[in-house]
């Protein structure tokens, strides 16, 4: 036995086997009337389309198991477009794989790579023409060409410039001053620190002057939660304590991972938790992040009330609001 | 020669000799194409693209891409009264008065699903076959190139109704812009013309939708075809079937009657889909306010991965010398998706260096049969599996009544350690099926039937399997592991030794493999 290892052959491409279309003209015969039929199928189809679209009213809800409570007029007409497309499909495919040709053939398959002789020609070719060109010898025009192509694609950048304007203070400022009150959203209403109830939570909005509705870009810096417990389970600094009001405190309520809005409070752990990524703040003591990918707690706001028993902002954010930026400090 | 005849020998002419068709023609009309079924996952994708073009078009004709504010007025009842953008009432519009509308719009998203996930499977089918070897690279990477901007696409596309899960989708893609170093706030005010969420986005994104994505796709769809098409299609090993050959059916009549069915087929199941299977009710979302969300917000599952990493990152930020680099939005959002598609783009690049290859393959693997390689995409897949149940982790935590952070924990964990887990149960079950082709080629099939003999021992039967199915287990290549010395003929080490050494090593653990029975084998076997 030779040492040499002898794989194991390739019997070549097995012989064809011909379908019962092929040979038998009975079966040939029923194979023709399927793929009509299945044509036909298709045929009605479009009309079950055509007749949804006309004559099915909109306001037509039917019950169907699973599906529950359907439009009957777009149920009929998605299904019969459904069979209009599936069946000319079915159709195509039975048909080609009953009647027509079936046996597999060889073709042979050639090299991407260019014969040698080919390969040759095309350097002489270009080394001659680059020549006759003088890309070579000339660099004078070789440089400048270089770089009016280079800077003629600083244009395009120049003129996206305008696409918007420059940040300016626009990510550390929101509409809270000194004094604002706070409104209730929806309903522009100010509120008194007897309006919640401990327990309770709600957001508000600084109170909006002038005719113009708001715009959703300052709702997405002033969105403010407020909520109230019992004062005794603060575990706060004195400085934020005094920004508290009588149990109530208030967070930006954009969270300072990604920007959604923190709206989901559980009352009795009273942790407030982003419903994007799950960052959860416990509010007792400041919204600390105590679970999550947020790095910093929400923004506290200072709150109080005014003269008239009101509650009011003491003063503005003390830091942006929101996700973190580059130019953002801490 | 009949009335038809002529009509169509008069037109075949007169293109022709503007054209020079004829040639071309005669030529690629009996052009070979290998049949499976795993082929047809790309055509599925194909077909999407054209369903997406359809529908979509449709719907441009009443979507007004806009953020103006409007007062709705339609026919669903309990959004009447509200402010809304331009862009949410026409959704609604659609939806309930266009006839039709409301079924465009599922087949449309459907649509779109479907060719994301068909290109998900296309790519897994390309990958764990081998069909990315040289010389299909370039193919490989327009791939690659496809699916990221896919799903590009397809996050623009479901944020364009600007409802309010879109919009926080929305939110989460300016937070990930607005985290770059440096220049990050100034790209987020340019992409938005200013703060946060503005009135710029909306018309923007559907210019990127509707123009600038689906054409750059229709280029790259085209070089993709036109390469599958002069590069010839890979085929399975089999009898009869080589390097040098390609075994399957012409393009006319048969393969271009499945071909052309097979879309109807794609574009039926979509509309089917369209018509029974409700799909992103925006009028259930309402429309966008940057203060408000509903509990579970989840985007569609292809960017849920990327959501699920970003979920499940620690919560670091640096701050230095007053400047700000939020790691937890960086990672997770950009640095680790961009190693994971780097690394795919360059993954047959890698192949070849690992195993120095450099020879052409138009035969596919059995994924069985190059154990490294179906470990590491089965090890990626994991890591993406993991990310995506993390994406849902709200939604599991409280289907199966779990904590979140349970489902979290188990995620952070499971995204470092389940992966090179999968890596190696993935490589002995591939070198198990290789154990069990090999004891099938050399002792037969087990037949189920017992034979008692003369002195009272039980034996099975066993039947020798056919020389078409013994050549198919057996007409891989065994490459032995590269030979790779430290030091030169002259005994001088070699410059680069510690690549060497990596690649050497990577190289014998490629090699590792069950060896398959040769013809010496069977007839020891038939000896005894």
């Amino acid at each position: 036995m030779s040492n040499e290892i002898e794989a194991i052959k390739d019997p070549g491409l097995p012989a064809h086997v011909h379908r019962k279309a092929d040979t038998d003209p009975v079966a040939e015969k029923r194979a023709e009337r399927q793929v009509a039929i299945l044509f036909l199928i298709s045929a009605l189809g479009t009309l079950l389309f055509i007749f949804a679209y006309y004559f099915i009213p909109e306001d037509v809800f039917v019950f169907f198991p699973v599906l529950g409570n359907t439009n009957a007029h777009q149920l009929v007409l998605g299904l019969g477009l459904a069979i209009a497309l599936f069946f000319i499909g079915a159709a195509a495919i039975h048909w080609a794989k009953t009647l027509m040709p079936d046996e597999e053939v060889i073709a042979m398959r050639h090299t991407m790579r260019s014969d040698d002789e080919d390969r040759d020609a095309l350097v002489v070719t270009v080394k001659e023409r680059a020549g006759a060109a003088g890309l070579g010898r000339r660099s004078l025009i070789k440089r400048s060409m270089g770089l009016s192509l280079g800077l003629i694609g600083l244009s395009p950048l120049v003129l996206l410039r305008d696409l918007g304007p420059l940040p300016g203070d626009d990510l550390t400022k929101t509409s809270w001053n000194a004094g604002t009150r706070l409104v209730t959203d929806p309903g522009d209403r100010p509120i008194r620190p007897e309006d919640l109830e401990v327990g309770a939570v709600a957001q508000v909005l600084p109170e909006h002057i002038g005719e113009e509705r708001r715009h959703l870009s300052d709702i997405a810096k002033d969105a403010v939660l407020l909520i109230r417990i019992r004062p005794e389970e603060f575990q706060l600094s004195p400085e934020r304590l005094s920004w508290t009001y009588d149990g109530i405190i208030a967070f930006s309520k954009i969270c300072s991972h990604m920007g959604c809005a923190v709206a989901l409070y559980e009352q009795t752990t009273k942790h407030l938790l982003c419903p994007c990524h799950q960052s959860t703040f416990d509010v007792p003591r400041a919204a600390k992040v105590i679970f999550g990918p947020a790095a910093r707690p929400l923004p506290q706001l200072a709150i109080t009330v005014d003269s008239e028993g009101y509650l009011i902002a003491q003063k503005p954010f003390s830091e942006p609001v929101g996700p973190s930026f580059w130019e953002r400090s801490s | 020669m009949t009335a038809r005849e002529r009509v169509t020998g008069t037109v075949a002419n007169y293109v022709d000799e503007r054209t020079g068709a004829a040639k071309w023609m005669k030529k690629n009309l009996t052009k070979v194409f290998p049949d499976h079924w795993s082929f047809l996952l790309g055509e599925i994708v194909l077909y999407s693209f054209i369903i997406l073009l359809l529908s979509g078009t449709f719907l441009t004709f009443w979507f007004d891409p806009s953020q103006r504010e409007v007062l709705y007025d339609g026919s669903y009842e309990p959004l009447q009264g509200l402010h809304m953008s331009a862009a949410y009432a026409s959704t609604l519009h659609i939806s309930f008065e266009i006839r039709g509308g409301l079924l465009m719009r599922q087949i449309h998203h459907w649509a779109a699903l479907i060719f994301m996930a068909g290109m998900v499977v296309h790519l897994m089918r390309v990958y764990f076959t081998g069909a990315f070897r040289k010389p299909r690279e370039f193919n490989w990477i327009i791939g690659v190139g496809l699916l990221t901007l896919g799903i590009v696409e397809g996050f623009l596309g479901y944020s364009l109704p600007d409802d309010l899960l879109s919009g926080t989708g929305i939110r989460i893609a300016e937070a990930i812009i607005q985290a770059l170093p440096v220049v990050g706030s100034y790209l987020a005010f340019f992409a938005f013309d200013g703060a946060f969420p503005g009135e710029a986005f909306i018309p923007r994104i559907f210019t990127v939708h509707v123009l600038l994505l689906p054409g750059i796709f229709l280029a790259l769809i085209t070089v993709h075809l036109m390469l599958v098409w002069y590069q010839k299609h890979t085929q399975w090993p089999g009898p009869g079937r080589t390097e040098k050959n390609v075994v399957g059916y012409p393009l006319m009549p048969a393969y271009m009657a499945k071909a052309g069915g097979f879309f109807f087929i794609v574009f039926g199941v979509t509309a089917f889909l369209g018509a029974v299977a409700s799909i992103n009710p925006v009028w259930l979302y309402g429309p966008y306010n940057p203060g408000q969300i509903s509990a579970g917000s989840q985007p569609d599952w292809y960017m849920g991965w990327l959501d699920g990493l970003v979920r499940m990152a620690p919560p670091l930020e640096s701050y230095i010398f007053g400047y700000t680099i939020p790691w937890n939005i960086l990672i997770p959002g950009l640095i680790v998706p961009g190693i994971l598609f780097t690394g795919m783009a360059l993954y047959p690049f890698i192949e070849s260096w690992i195993t120095g290859d450099k020879r052409e393959h138009h035969l596919l693997d059995r994924p069985r049969n190059v154990p490294n390689r179906t470990a590491l995409g089965v090890m990626s897949l994991t890591f993406m599996l993991v990310a995506l149940i993390n994406g849902g982790n709200d939604i599991i935590a409280t289907t199966f009544s779990l904590g979140i952070n349970q489902v979290m924990w188990f995620s952070r964990i499971g995204i470092i350690v389940l992966p090179p887990i999968a890596f190696v149960i993935t490589k002995r079950i591939c070198l198990s099926l290789q154990r069990a082709d090999r004891e099938l080629v050399l002792h037969g099939r087990e037949t189920g039937r017992l034979l008692m003999l003369p002195h009272g021992e039980f034996v099975e039967v066993h039947e020798p399997i056919s020389p078409e199915l013994a050549w198919k287990l057996t007409a891989h290549e065994q490459a032995p592991a590269l030979e790779l010395e430290d030091v030169d003929a002259r005994g001088v080490r070699r410059a680069g030794g510690l690549k060497n050494k990596l690649r050497k090593r990577i190289s014998q653990a490629n090699a590792e493999s069950i060896a398959k029975p040769t013809a010496n084998d069977l007839k020891e076997i038939e000896h005894h």
